[in-house]
Formats: C-alpha cells, structure tokens, sequence
C-alpha cells in the first residue's frame, strides 16, 4: 500500500492525548470538573489516547519498515494468481 | 451556555490539519482513475472495514440513534441486530463474489452487466440524485446543530461577524474541507478519513456514556430510572400496543431485517464502494464482516447516550442558600430555561419560536426536541477540553457522511452517466479529471440543497421518503439477480419502477396515528391507520420489495432469457465457488460470519 494509515492517525492521537494530558495537569483540581462528576476527564482519557496513538504510529512505523526490508513486489495487487 | 477555550480549539484545528496532510500526502499516489475512484483496489481488510461502517456513521446515525434511543429505548438496537448485522454477513459472504469478482467498478455498472442498459441508467439516475440529496442534508443538519450548540458564537464575537452568518460558514468551512480531501485523494481519502472518524467516534462518545452510566448509577440505576419497555429489546414486541415503537414482531423482522436493513447495506454503493477498494477478493468478502463486529457493540456507543439523557434528573431552577463566614446570606439561583424545565431528563422541549412556550402532543404532553439528546450529554458532562475531543468528533462524523457520498457520486457520474451516455471512449486522464470536477460539482449541488432546506420547511422530510420510495425495492433486484439465472433486464426494470410505485401508492394511502394527511401519509385517501410513522414506513418497504419481486419473476418468465455463458460470474449457480482452500479453516469468511452472528445472537439476548 502507498501510505500506511496508522502513521497519521497515530501521529494524531498521540498529539491529541499528550494535548489533553498536559491540560489535565495544569487544570487539575479545578472547578470545570464538577461537570464530570469531580473526575478529571481531561487527564484520563488523554492518558488513554495518548497510549492508543502511540500504539498505532508504531505498528504503522513498524510495518512500513518491514515492507521497506522486502524485495519489491511484482505489480498487480489483487490478482494473487496460485499456480494450479 | 458553551464555553469554548483555547485547548477545544486547538483539537479542532490539530483535526482538520490531519485530514487535509492525509490528503496531501495522497494526491502523489493518484495516478490513474482506477487510483481515484477506487482507491486502485488495494486497501487492507481492516481499513475497508471501518470505512464501511463509518460511512454510515454520518450525522444521522450518530444523532438519530441517540434520539431514537431517548424516543423509543433499547428497542432501538434491532437497527442494529435484525437490520444491519445480518445483511451485512449476508453480503459478505453470498453477494460480495459478484460484486467484486464481475470487476464493475460500482453498483450501477453491475446492474448493467447483469441485467441491461436501462436497468443501470434507472438505478444511475436516482442513485445520483440521491447521494448529492443526502449529502447536502447531511451539510445542512450539520450547519443546524453547530447553531443550537453556539459552537461559533463565540468565535463570531470575537472577530465582530454577524451571528447570522454562522450557518454560511458552518457550510462553507465543511464544503471546503471535503472538496479539498476528495479532489486530493479521491476514495482513499475518504475512505481514510471515514477509519479516522470511526476512531474518532469512539474517542468521544466512550467516556460520555462511561460518565452518563456513573451518574445514574451504572446499568441498575439506569433500569431504575427509565420506563420497563425502555429496557428490553424483544419483550413486548409480539403485539404492536406492548412496546414503545409500536411496530410488531412481523413488522421489525421483515421490513428492517429483510428489506430495509438488506436493501441499504446490500445494495447501496456508499457502502458497498468501501468494500470494492480492498485488494483481493478475500478481502472483499471479509469486509463487511470485519465491519460488523464493531457494529455489534455500537449501540452501547449512539443508543446509550439517548436512553441516559432520558434518564438523568431533569434540571431545575433552584435557589441555594449559603452562610458566608462573616455572617453575609447568599442566595445562589441557577435559573434553567422553560425549553428545559419543560423537558424530560437531558432532552428539551419544543419551543414554538412564536409563542415562546412549548409545544405540545396531542395528548397534553410537551413535544420532546430529541435530536438534541446527544449533543446534550456532550455538553452537561463534558468539561473544555475534551469537549473539543467531542464535539470534533461530532463534526467528523458529518463530514465523513458527507464525503462517502460525495466520492460515491462522482464515481457513479463518471463511470455510468458520463463514460456512457456523454463522452465514450476517452482518456484515463480525462475522466479522473471529470471525477474531480464532478466532486466540485456534487459539493456544489449539497449546498444548494442545504440552503433549499432552509426556504422550504418540509423538505427534508420529503427528501428522505423519495429515499425510501427509491430504495425500498432494490433488494429484490439484486437478490434475483444474483440468485436466480432466469431473470432477465425487462423484468428487473418493470420491478423497479412497479416497487417504487407500490410505495408511493402505500404511503398515499396509510397514515400514522396522530399525523395530518399530507407529507406523513394518506395524499390519496386513508385505508388504514399505523401505530406510528416507524411501523409504516417497515410495512411500506415490505409491500415494495414484494411489488417488485412478483414483477421481476413475472415480467421474466415472459421474455427471452440471456444464454447462460454470459452470466458466468454474475449469478450464483453459474459461478465456481470462490477459492478458498488454501486458508487455514478459521481465517475464511465463513468462519468469521458465523462467529459474528453468534455475537449478535448473544446481544440480543443480553437486551432481551
């Protein structure tokens, strides 16, 4: 495949985690957590994204490398002929 | 009301960066038309997958789902058990090899294949007509909530624009960014960021039900706080009057589960494009399974927030009082407005916009607004931050329900209306760049129809029967088509025209209990009286699918056969088996099909 999906989607979630991470921290304590029942949202879900991005952008960067390591593929994807 | 900050922007903005690097970064890869308008048939399984439930994870599923689960509770969840899981284990495994393997490069052009010219200019024509209806509702809706929710009031204020041209930007800013995205990268684009969306989905609605059950006190509480037909699936459902959608259990099974949750996801090519871009037949026929193993678990994710916004405790006016330290009194007074004192839970009331006071049913109780269910709960547990994560979410749903069918119609143009009837025989260049201009043009159209929708009151609803008189009847086509060599084009054109007219002639005249003739029903003359407009609509598509089934079989028999060497490949008892011997028994489709099914079988039982 050209572009493996998982490097930006990673790549984004990560960003998105460690955005909502860091915001948790700063803001931890505050009042704007009454809204989620006094648990800080921010930080907890960003934790989650954050390890779910990095996840992703890894096995993404994992794959390509090992397609990278590959003998270059003959042309015509979808037509796996079997020789029988 | 909604408090925007720095940080809910910024994921805002981190979003529409990565949809727009995604198609940047695709537009090298675009090489051909094949590359363009099916994503040059290479996409793993996995991707193809998400995309093909993303696709229909647009505004109106993610919206209407919770409202339908605040209106009528779990029951909600055979949309999801009777009508999409089975069909889509259905077209994976019998309908797929066709599909894929005749090598038409969209439905249409397999209609052609299979049956004639005209049965594929018909279903052309209104597919056409409809993906650019639909995606310019789905613009429009969107445009609508971004104004209830104040989204950009804030924004506007600051920068000193008129609040009124919120909903202009709202369409132009969504406009712009699907155009962009397609034009780049074509299918892959939009099948890319469908699978971002599915993600994104989760991203933000898994924590707002994970708050929404905490608060009313995990899965006991919420049985408690809810009416006892809210919370099951299948009882009550032998007699119309016991359960909440007043549908019974023919009804559901054959209207949702045999022709309508069949007709679309079997049928429609905003779906079905999804699957055809994978890379190998294998994958394609795995694709619709992969997709409904996520499918089986989404109504925890679009039903939940509904029935948890019934159930919460409706806000009111309160006043607290409190002793300061130094002897003062202070009176604390939240004041809630009557639009949602007047409401139940989390859901508001209608507000008539004259008036000023809230509408009522016929019955004396306030008229429920519950599109606003969801969007709600996103605002009451969400604090800023995530709520940009949410509210994100919100917006990439919309435009992946507007993207899908954006590239399914400059895919349908192009192939079937242009490459067939306008301009043959041209260059592979040529019509990648008709695609691309028909994505400017079908973007054009879908704002056109969202702004229709403002002048005209009525027009969406009016959209969205011609969708159901068109569709209706489809499944009956292609399930004959595929499964029995004798029908022939004549047949499968007088079905469809006789099943679209069955419909329109049933809805003349029926009509749901509580509704005025007209635009709900009844235009000719009043036969018969529905429970309610969700029963009508089932037992409508029911009468349409048999119209055109008995038509088909009938108006065949009576004309000259197509020999069978030209239906190898396209009917099922003339096609060999799909090869499959050399897969281990638990990676084959079968395999995988039965295990979803079980998995359904068994939510349905825990929702009993």
């Amino acid at each position: 495949m050209n572009l493996d999906l998982r490097i930006p989607m990673g790549l984004m979630f990560t960003l998105v985690g460690l955005i909502l991470t860091i915001f948790g921290i700063a803001t931890n304590g505050s009042p704007i957590y009454d809204a989620s029942l006094g648990i800080n949202a921010n930080l907890w879900w960003g934790l989650v994204l954050f390890v779910f991005g990095l996840t992703m952008f890894l096995m993404g960067r994992r794959s390509e490398k090992r397609l990278a390591a590959l003998p270059p593929e003959p042309e015509e994807p979808g037509e796996v002929r079997r020789g029988h | 009301m909604l408090n925007l900050t720095a940080v809910d922007w910024l994921i805002m903005l981190l979003y529409f960066v990565f949809v727009l690097g995604i198609g940047f970064a695709l537009k090298r890869y675009m090489k051909t038309s094949k590359d363009f308008f099916q994503a040059g048939r290479a996409l793993p399984a996995w991707i193809c997958g998400l995309a093909f439930i993303s696709a229909n994870l647009g505004a109106q599923e993610v919206i209407g789902m919770g409202a339908s689960g605040a209106k009528y509770g779990l029951e909600t969840a055979h949309f999801y058990g009777i009508g999409a899981i089975p069909a889509m284990v259905f077209v994976g495994i019998f309908m797929m090899p066709f599909y894929y393997g005749s090598k038409a490069r969209s439905v249409p052009e397999f209609l052609r294949m299979r049956f004639d010219e005209k049965t594929r200019a018909l279903n052309a024509c209104s597919f056409a007509v409809m993906t650019v209806f639909s995606s310019g509702i789905s613009m429009y809706a969107m445009a609508r909530l971004i104004q209830a929710l104040h989204v950009f009031d804030g924004l506007f204020h600051a920068l000193g624009w008129a609040p009124e041209g919120i909903f202009t930007f709202s369409i132009v800013l969504s406009a712009i960014i699907v155009l962009a995205y397609i034009f780049l990268g074509g299918l892959t684009s939009a099948i890319y960021n469908e699978v971002l969306q599915f993600f994104l989905i989760i991203a933000g609605f898994l924590p707002l039900v994970l708050l929404g059950l905490r608060n009313i006190g995990g899965w006991a509480g919420l049985k408690a706080s809810v009416p006892v037909a809210y919370m099951h699936e299948w009882k009550g459902v032998a007699h119309a009057s016991t359960n909440p959608m007043g549908i019974e259990i023919i009804g559901i099974g054959m209207g949702l589960g045999f022709v309508l949750g069949s007709g679309y996801w079997c049928t429609d090519f905003l779906v079905i494009q999804t699957a055809m871009a994978s890379k190998n037949m294998e994958s394609a026929r795995r694709v619709p399974l992969i997709a409904a193993v996520p499918k089986i678990f989404f109504p925890f994710l679009v039903i939940l927030p509904g029935l948890l916004a019934i159930g919460l405790p409706t806000p009111h006016t309160t006043t607290t009082t409190t002793y300061a330290a130094n002897g003062a009194i202070i009176h604390n007074t939240v004041v809630v407005s009557p639009q949602v004192e007047q409401g139940r839970g989390l859901v508001p009331a209608k507000i008539n916009p004259v008036t000023g006071k809230p509408m009522l049913t016929a019955s004396g109780q306030p008229l429920l607004d519950y599109d606003m269910a969801t969007p709600n709960m996103l605002l009451h547990f969400f604090p800023t931050g995530i709520l940009g994560l949410g509210l994100t979410a919100l917006l990439a749903s919309f435009m992946s329900g507007m993207a899908g069918n954006v590239t399914a119609f400059n895919t349908v143009f192009t192939y079937d209306l242009y490459q067939s009837y306008i301009h043959k025989g041209g260059s592979d260049k040529h019509y990648m760049a008709v695609g691309r201009w028909a994505t400017v043009g079908g973007i054009l159209l879908s704002i056109a129809t969202a702004y229709a929708a403002i002048n005209f009151n009525n027009i969406m609803d009016t959209l969205q029967l011609v969708f159901s008189f068109v569709n209706a009847p489809l499944f009956a086509t292609f399930l004959l088509g595929m499964f029995w060599k004798r029908a022939t084009g004549h047949g499968a054109f007088a079905g469809l025209i006789t099943g679209t007219a069955a419909a329109m002639l049933h809805h003349g005249l029926t009509l749901p209990i509580e509704a005025r003739a007209g635009i709900h029903g009844g235009w000719l003359a009043v036969v018969h009286h529905y429970p309610s407009d969700m029963a009508q609509n089932f037992w409508g598509a029911i009468f349409a699918f048999s119209a055109n089934f008995i038509v088909t079989v009938v108006v065949s028999l009576a004309t000259k056969a197509r020999p069978e060497s030209e239906l190898v490949g396209l009917v099922h008892s003339l096609t060999p088996k799909p090869e499959r011997a050399h897969l281990v028994w638990w990676k084959r489709p079968e395999a995988l099909a039965v295990a979803v099914l079980l998995m359904a079988v068994a939510l349905n039982i825990f929702f009993y």
